[in-house]
């Protein structure tokens, strides 16, 4: 058999794979299915942002992380993730592609709810995966990188919440790439049943700067009439890594699906946010804040596509970039044919700290019906001398004026992330990454 | 105590090219309440924002002192630290940043590091100058000016003057807009203020202000220069007569520099 030399996995090592961690046919079946597919289909093509040379296939593939027994052997960079005055109660950290710690509260497993690794999940869930894994929200053959994604997954979550249950404490992952050479092929898929609620957040970390990975995640994310979820999450890969995210969101009537998104890798980007008010009086709030610095290179994508009449969409983009990177921002209403009195908001600005440094914000509104309402607002600029002026009449200095004013600008998402752990880090990384 | 003593020279002042300010003199000392009157587009914001150091103001001419020291050579936030205080005309929104937390910043921005206000301190202060104000407790937790009414970003002015307490405060049209329940409430604030160190320069075109402050001293502003001073006395006449007077004793047939500044 003659494989693209670019990708060194082949039949033979995805069948071992899967076979190493007892999967179901299925999910042999789609493995395989998905590496014959990933040969012929294209790299996707996000707008104005060339991929072609982006490293997606060179890593190790198959990495075991040591099981830890206290949160204390942590090291500190990883307990910062943790609230420690709170007993965590729901958290699964991954280190490199297994679980190194999982715990889930009792009375949550009593009603039904199932929070574990994806591996565990797959061979113990296996119907219930089956029936929402890459079905209704991201499919295999959409293009090159979702089909490798699916050939390749190597970690990740399933959270199920069954109807009527509402989950008070946030669900807390963890993903920590400590071999710095450890790719991640993570999914996350998201169930909340009918009239359920959750609130999840995760932090990805990996400390790689000279030597070279990559990450191509998806997540699906699937609310049923009702249903509310809230996703926050705290993206920090080291310049070592190229990342490919794929968030995706299906609410059905009346659900509410929310994402905080901090996006802060230091390596080369592609992230889309799509999610698809499918439902009447459907509701999204998608919101991302992300900074660039170095070269770095990065193209994001938010989208949410209205079906459902009444549906209500807001997407929010904060951005800002120093040095010579550079990074474009896509926001995208779309409203079809039929998904009347919907309302689609949309707002993208970039923040300029050098003059070196290139962003873009693309306000797309597509609307195939006439009784809606929609809006956009997007702007491209440095921070606005008249409210640094502002500041400074009170005696803060210009540099503090400026942190001020930049903190104030990434807030958004900081301040809905659930944990005050994360919050808290996702300030320090901004502080870090700004200054 | 006497307070600090700010001097204004023959101040000459442009924006965009433009001459505006044509050789201002005033000086104003602690414990001395003086109000700047005059028709609009005669000056009188820009002196106020001219004093403070806004970005497109250029002083071409002339000179600003505060207790001797060279205004015009501080930065903006160094005119702060050395006791000056500007209540805007229109305050810059700022999304993120919560009221409190600025003020805070603000508060310990004119103190020496390592002797920063406590918070417990800082939330009493903020709390009672807050009820002095009749402002609604929850407007700490919004983000500075954002969403205000045009009533509530005065009055956050007057909350930021209360507790930052300069030396010299210069208050540029703090009563436009207010209706006069809001006024009283504002001018309680500012009275409060007074004592024999403070000095405060209150810029506006109606009188109305006046009712509720008695300044020590007023001066009408015309073609970007300080025209007439005078005592109390002269801004009730301008109450009862208008600015008519003046132009015909000064023989002026239009006060304004001659395009809206």
């Amino acid at each position: 058999m003659t494989v693209d030399v670019s990708l060194p996995y082949d039949k033979e090592y995805v069948t071992q794979f899967s076979n190493g961690l007892q999967e179901p046919e299925w999910m042999r079946n789609l493995r395989l299915d998905a590496l014959e597919k990933s040969e012929s289909l294209q790299l996707p093509k996000p707008d104005k942002t060339n991929i072609s040379k982006w490293n997606f296939t060179e890593f190790k593939h198959n990495v075991q992380g040591e099981v830890i027994d206290s949160l204390e052997d942590l090291p500190a960079e990883i307990q910062d993730f943790l609230d420690k005055e709170k007993e965590q109660q729901n958290l699964v950290i991954q280190r490199n592609h297994t679980v190194a710690y999982a715990t889930i509260d009792q009375e949550l497993k009593d009603q039904g709810v199932i929070f574990t690794d994806m591996a565990s999940a797959v061979r113990d869930h296996s119907d219930l995966v089956q029936k929402y894994y890459m079905n209704d929200a991201v499919h295999v053959d959409e293009h090159r990188l979702t089909a490798l994604h699916a050939a390749l997954m190597n970690g990740g979550i399933f959270l199920y919440v069954p109807k009527n249950v509402q989950i008070e404490e946030p669900i807390q992952a963890i993903f920590w790439q400590e071999d710095p050479e450890a790719s991640l092929i993570n999914h996350i898929l998201v169930v909340a049943e009918e009239n359920s609620s959750v609130t999840y957040v995760e932090n990805y970390i990996s400390h790689n700067k000279e030597e070279k990975t990559s990450a191509n995640n998806v997540t699906e994310v699937i609310a049923k009439d009702g249903a509310k979820v809230s996703f926050g999450a705290v993206d920090n890969f080291d310049s070592g890594t190229t990342v490919y995210t794929n968030r995706r969101g299906v609410a059905y009537r009346d659900a509410v699906i929310e994402w905080a998104l901090g996006q802060m890798n230091e390596g080369d980007t592609v992230s889309e946010n799509i999610t698809h008010l499918i439902g009447d009086n459907s509701h999204s709030n998608a919101k991302t804040v992300a900074i660039g610095r170095g070269k770095q290179k990065q193209n994001f994508t938010a989208n949410i596509t209205h079906f459902g009449q009444g549906s209500d969409g807001y997407i929010l983009q904060h951005g800002v970039m120093k040095d010579k990177a550079s990074a474009i921002f896509n926001g995208i209403g779309k409203i079809e044919h039929g998904a009347s009195k919907s309302n689609a908001e949309q707002e993208s600005r970039v923040l300029m700290l050098s003059k070196d440094a290139r962003g873009d914000a693309n306000p797309i509104l597509l609307i195939d019906e006439d009784d809606v309402t929609a809006g956009h607002a997007a702007s491209v600029g440095r921070v606005d001398p008249v409210q640094l002026y502002y500041l400074m009449s009170r005696g803060i200095s210009k540099f503090e004026a400026e942190r001020l004013i930049i903190h104030g600008f990434l807030a958004p998402v900081v301040k809905q992330l659930p944990v005050e752990a994360v919050k808290r880090q996702l300030t320090q990384v901004i502080e870090r990454k700004v200054y | 105590m006497a307070g600090s003593t700010l001097e204004i020279k023959d101040l000459h002042v442009e924006i965009e090219g433009l001459e505006i300010l044509k050789g201002v003199n005033l000086t104003i000392n602690g414990g001395e309440f003086h109000a700047v009157m005059g028709p609009n587009g005669t000056g009188k914001s820009t002196l106020a924002s001219a004093i403070m150091g806004h970005p497109k103001y250029e002083v071409t001419q002339g000179e600003i002192l505060l207790d001797g020291e060279n205004v015009l050579e501080m930065e903006v936030d160094e005119r702060a630290q050395a006791g000056l205080f500007l209540a805007m005309q229109y305050p810059s929104e700022i999304s993120g940043v919560t009221n409190s937390d600025f003020l805070r910043s603000s508060i310990n921005a004119q103190r020496e590091e390592g002797d920063e206000i406590s918070l417990m301190k800082f939330i009493k202060d903020m709390d009672s100058k807050m009820e002095t104000l009749d402002m609604d407790k929850n407007m700490a937790q919004r983000y500075l000016n954002e969403g205000f009414s045009g009533g509530e970003k005065k009055r956050n002015e007057i909350l930021q003057l209360m507790m930052i307490q300069p030396a010299i405060a210069i208050l540029d049209e703090i009563d436009s807009g207010l209706d006069i329940d809001a006024l009283k409430v504002v001018a309680k604030g500012i009275n409060e203020m007074r004592n024999d160190a403070f000095g405060c320069l209150i810029i506006t075109h109606y009188q109305r202000l006046l009712n509720y402050i008695t300044p020590d001293k007023v001066h009408v502003m015309m073609q970007g220069r300080v025209v007439k001073s005078g005592g109390p006395e002269l801004s009730q006449r301008l109450e009862e007569e208008g600015y008519d007077w003046i132009k015909q004793e000064l023989g002026i047939e239009d006060e304004t520099i001659g395009q809206k500044a």
